[in-house]
């Protein structure tokens, strides 16, 4: 610890100097008694920027936001008892999709704990199923071991979310500091088993017919070139998660897109046929794999992740790797034989080119493919895409060119609606050079609408591409699909008018049903900076194809 | 304890898992609640500070079950579990503790 002059500070001041320490620069949140001295602390800060959410689940996917665009670890705050319990479903949702974040609570007073005090809830026991860890923190001292502690813990092996919980009597507790600690940074991990790497090439070399799963693993370790090298070298056939879509650009010639439930047939149908399962960075995700037992059943498996627990939890590997998956892939790679494999890929573009992804109406915009394809062409692979939960989140995967590690952002372990518009502010805070395009629905708009506002307040360049169609899509589709058509609670008998409601938090508008070029409309929408919201309607009877119903096996697809 | 009788209960195969933890309030949660979501249930617990009472060493008899293994590696995963060992059955911590049942 380099040693400082003693200052006497307060715990919501030491928490303040820690995060600038850390190099954070933005975090958002929503102030309230139990954090007060925490927001005085922060008032005379000039590194660290607050971005005031309108409600608490807002300011924590806002954190997300930056931290799924950024790859840095986000930070939000909240103040005791439903300030807390609002900002639950970001982290449970950070959780799921393993993002690293720090939420920082106010508590009541020491004292008060477990008295019912007012706006008291037990945060710590609250968040222990949904966080990596959490803290309560017991005395300002005690800030200076773990909020480093905290940043490391998020960002180290696999990410993920940690809590610290701090009653306001810590905050306004004054101690001398004379050293502080070292910002807290992800940890090296531990070096794969050379043996075991050794043996995984073996497989690898020896197989026929073998496939690539890349998840979301590959993004969070950085290693997507990596893994298209590896692919490229070995003529390996690649199905992606929806965690992992962009590591491997849509359009490579290897890519067979997203598997699983609304994967294309000819993707669901070549896992069947390959002989070696090569799993890097995921997780055999039910919506990845379908019914497990039915999943690869040919296949051997070799599966590298950096969470051990991964190794053997829903599918025996044949070789199960731990360790970073760039380190592993570096050293895997030199040990495989380039090799052409001309029959196996002749047999994927046969299965390709017989079973191709359909995307009936993709070259008219009024349709939901062709309007996910016009606004591709209305901007670059710069761009961030960003989706809320439903059927326009998998249109959106399976239709977006998506080409970049990171342009990707999506709720995809929890599947949170809501998530969508408050995650495109955080990656537009984050990356202010970027436009950031945010595809809902007329349901999930509605879930974090008021941050309508904060994108307004903050100028965000976020474009909300609203497919209204009048319900809850893809409730309706399942209804339709697997309960009789008994359509019930999923359609809406009053939808606002989105683009009043969005000009009334001061956005620019876009109504494209109304334009007579719709293309038109979209690239004069994506030319100005700022918020805007783009208005289309889709017939509520579009249906996302193919689909595997819920636990059934992949290879039984509907329609496509 | 479910519907078992305690014969019945007797007769399944029993693991011993010892864990070095941190001593802190919350240590208890963790540990149990890595079980419970999972609907796991915990036959017997027992828990006491170590030496300077910086950590602390908890006892779980568990059935053995094919969801053990990621059980262990799940609670190695926890941040304030230190150390994770298996037992068989044969451990005696949880027999001596029997005549405090009669
Ligand atoms: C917070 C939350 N509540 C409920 C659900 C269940 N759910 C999944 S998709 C969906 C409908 C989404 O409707 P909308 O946002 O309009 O998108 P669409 O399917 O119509 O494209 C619902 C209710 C969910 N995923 N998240």
């Amino acid at each position: 610890m380099p040693s400082t002059p003693t200052e006497n500070l307060t715990g919501a001041q030491i928490v303040v100097r820690l995060l600038e320490r850390q190099g954070v620069r933005r975090v958002s949140g929503i102030p309230g008694g139990a954090i007060l001295p925490l927001y005085d602390a922060m008032s005379k800060s000039s590194k660290i920027e607050h971005v005031l959410a309108r409600h608490e689940q807002g300011a924590g996917f806002i954190a997300q936001g930056i931290a799924r665009a950024s790859g840095e670890v986000g930070v939000c705050m909240a103040s005791s008892g439903p300030g807390a319990t609002n900002l639950l479903t970001a982290i449970a949702d950070a959780k799921l999709d393993s993002i690293p974040l720090i939420a920082i609570t106010g508590q009541v007073p020491r004292p008060m704990i477990g008295t019912d005090a007012f706006q008291e809830v037990d945060t710590y026991s609250l968040s222990i199923p949904i966080t990596k860890h959490n803290f309560l923190v017991g005395s300002a001292e005690e800030l200076l071991e773990v909020i480093p502690r905290a940043f490391r813990l998020a960002a180290s092996g696999r990410p993920g979310p940690v809590l610290i919980d701090i009653p306001k009597d810590v905050q306004n507790e004054v101690v001398s500091v004379t050293e502080w600690p070292e910002p807290g940074k992800a940890e090296p991990t531990a070096a794969p088993d050379a043996d075991l790497i050794a043996r995984a090439a073996e497989m690898i070399n020896a197989a026929d017919r073998p496939l690539l799963y890349l998840g979301g693993g590959v993004v969070h370790s950085g290693a997507s070139a990596e893994a298209v090298a590896f692919a490229e070298k070995l003529s390996l056939p690649t199905v992606m998660t929806l965690m992992a879509l962009g590591t491997m650009p849509v359009d490579h010639p290897l890519s067979l897109g997203m598997l699983g439930m609304h994967g294309a047939r000819c993707t669901n149908l070549l896992l069947d046929e390959c002989d070696l399962l090569i799993a890097i960075g995921a997780r055999f995700d039910d919506r990845a794999t379908g019914k497990v037992a039915a999943f690869c059943p040919q296949a051997k498996i070799v599966h590298i992740d950096i969470d051990p627990s991964e190794l053997g939890k829903i599918k025996a590997a044949h070789v199960g790797v731990q360790g970073d998956v760039k380190t592993v892939l570096k050293q895997l790679a030199p040990k495989t034989f380039a090799c052409l494999r001309k029959d196996w890929l002749t047999r994927v573009a046969e299965v390709k080119a017989d079973h191709p992804l359909r995307m009936p109406g993709v070259d008219d915009p009024r349709t939901p493919y062709g309007l996910i394809r016009a606004v591709a062409e209305s901007v670059d692979d710069e761009a961030t895409i960003c989706t809320d939960v439903g059927q326009h989140q998998m249109w959106v995967a399976q239709a977006y060119p998506l080409r970049r590690e990171r342009q990707w952002l999506t709720s995809g372990g929890l599947g949170t609606m809501g998530f969508g518009l408050p995650a495109a502010i955080g990656a537009a805070l984050a990356e202010p050079e970027r436009t950031v395009v945010c595809f809902s629905g007329d349901g999930s708009i509605l879930m974090n609408i008021q941050e309508f506002a904060t994108a307004a307040e903050e100028g965000a360049n976020v474009k909300v591409v609203l497919m209204n169609n009048a319900s809850l899509g893809l409730v309706f589709q399942q209804q339709t699909l697997f309960y009789g058509e008994r359509i019930y609670a999923s359609k809406y008998k009053g939808v606002p008018d989105f683009l009043t409601v969005a000009k009334g938090f001061g956005w620019e508008t876009v109504d494209l049903d109304a334009a007579p070029d719709a293309r038109a409309a979209l690239r004069d929408a994506m030319s100005h900076r700022g918020p805007t919201l783009i208005h289309a309607s889709i017939d509520m009877r579009e249906q996302v194809l193919p689909m595997v119903a819920p636990g059934a096996s992949n290879k039984d697809m509907i329609g496509g | 304890m479910n519907s078992l009788t305690r014969n019945e209960t007797r007769a399944l195969a029993r693991t011993v898992l010892e864990l070095d933890v941190n001593n802190h309030a919350g240590v208890m949660s963790h540990v149990c609640g890595l079980f419970s979501r999972r609907a796991y249930n915990v036959e017997g617990i027992l828990c006491m500070p170590v030496g300077m009472g910086s950590t602390s060493r908890i006892w779980l008899m568990v059935n053995e079950d094919g969801r053990l293994d990621q059980m262990v590696k799940q609670l190695e995963k926890l941040e304030d579990v230190l150390a994770v060992r298996r037992h068989g059955t044969e451990h005696e911590v949880f027999e001596r503790l029997e005549e405090f049942f009669r």
